[in-house]
């Protein structure tokens, strides 16, 4: 796969109280990722070439990759599609990249989603919307002992604009 | 919205009461937002200014006010690099969600590749996160993150 043909989308920072190995660990942990990712649960075979899936709560696959570069408590790249019909034929392969950097005592978490073609903002959109949240809940997960309880409406925006391109969603 | 702008959201456990406060009130601006202290009587088209130890860093007019949901500022740096671009705007947006409140800061009007565009998209993802946590815990983010904000 030519990551460099993907540019990037969306870069969302966030620091953290917390040390790199504990943001690591609730990147890629299955019962972290539950308490912040709305339910959802992180497999990943910490390998380059290694499998990345994502588990809604009812066990069903949400999202499923394979892991590009992994350097443990630094850097994950994989590719993250959202397991719905058609969406890889129509939009190609979504990378998403999470760095972990030492900001003084605190640490920089810097997510960034990539796409080798232009994506339209209404698709985009599903993301600036869910990430943010994401990332908010698994920051005060790390800094208070628990997640938030966010409740968010779906993203109709990008939906609509995946089913006027022939994609089907649930 | 005029282009570029800089948009960033995060979600905070906290009351929309407490959240305007954080943002419109010296004291608790100096604690989260790395020693700057903001004062204005936030009637729109007041003078609004960040100083840090006395010294001024930010200023600007405040262009709009209707608490708790929404304030706009123009923001003018005061170091003489930005003195020469145009002046930009921020607006803070504040959606209450049962326990959790989301806060979209939108900072708008910038200069295509300038200096205050450079600046701020690093300066707000580390003062809305020492706020979050700040909110959240009692506990500021350190004033020592690599380049601080304002």
């Amino acid at each position: 796969m030519e990551i460099d043909r993907f540019k990037p989308t969306l870069v969302y920072a966030i620091y953290i109280a917390a040390t790199p190995e504990q943001v690591w660990q609730a990147l890629t942990s299955a019962e972290f990722s539950r308490k912040y990712f709305f339910g959802n649960a992180v497999e990943v075979d910490l390998r380059t070439g290694g499998a990345f899936l994502v588990r809604a709560p009812d066990g069903s696959l949400h999202t499923s990759g394979e892991v590009i570069e992994c350097e443990p408590t630094k850097k994950l790249t994989v590719t993250f599609n959202v397991n719905w019909p058609a969406l890889i034929e129509k939009l190609g392969q979504t990378l998403v990249t999470y760095e972990i950097e030492p900001a003084g005592d605190v640490v920089r978490l810097t997510l960034t989603e990539a796409h080798d073609r232009p994506i339209s903002d209404d698709i985009l959109s599903g993301g600036r919307q869910g990430w943010p949240a994401i990332l908010s809940s698994l920051k005060s997960l790390l800094e208070t002992g628990h997640a938030l309880d966010i409740r968010m409406a779906p993203p109709q925006r990008m939906l609509d604009a995946l089913q006027a391109l022939g994609i089907t969603t649930p | 919205m005029s282009k570029p702008e800089f948009v960033y959201v995060t979600y905070i456990e906290t009351t929309i009461e407490k959240l305007w406060q954080a943002l419109t009130d010296g004291e608790f601006t100096e604690r989260y937002w790395f020693g700057y202290r903001v004062a204005s009587d936030w009637k729109v088209g007041s003078h609004y200014g960040f100083a840090r130890q006395g010294k001024p860093s930010v200023e600007g007019k405040v262009l709009q006010c209707d608490p708790p949901r929404r304030l706009a500022y123009t923001w003018d740096p005061c170091s003489e690099d930005a003195r020469r671009e145009r002046t930009s705007r921020v607006t803070f947006d504040l959606e209450p969600r049962d326990r959790i409140v989301k806060l979209t800061v939108t900072h708008d009007n910038l200069d295509e590749g300038g200096k205050t565009l450079r600046d701020i998209s690093g300066g707000w993802p580390m003062v809305m996160a020492s706020l979050k946590s700040f909110l959240e815990t009692g506990r500021e983010l350190p004033a020592d993150l690599p380049s601080c904000a304002a």
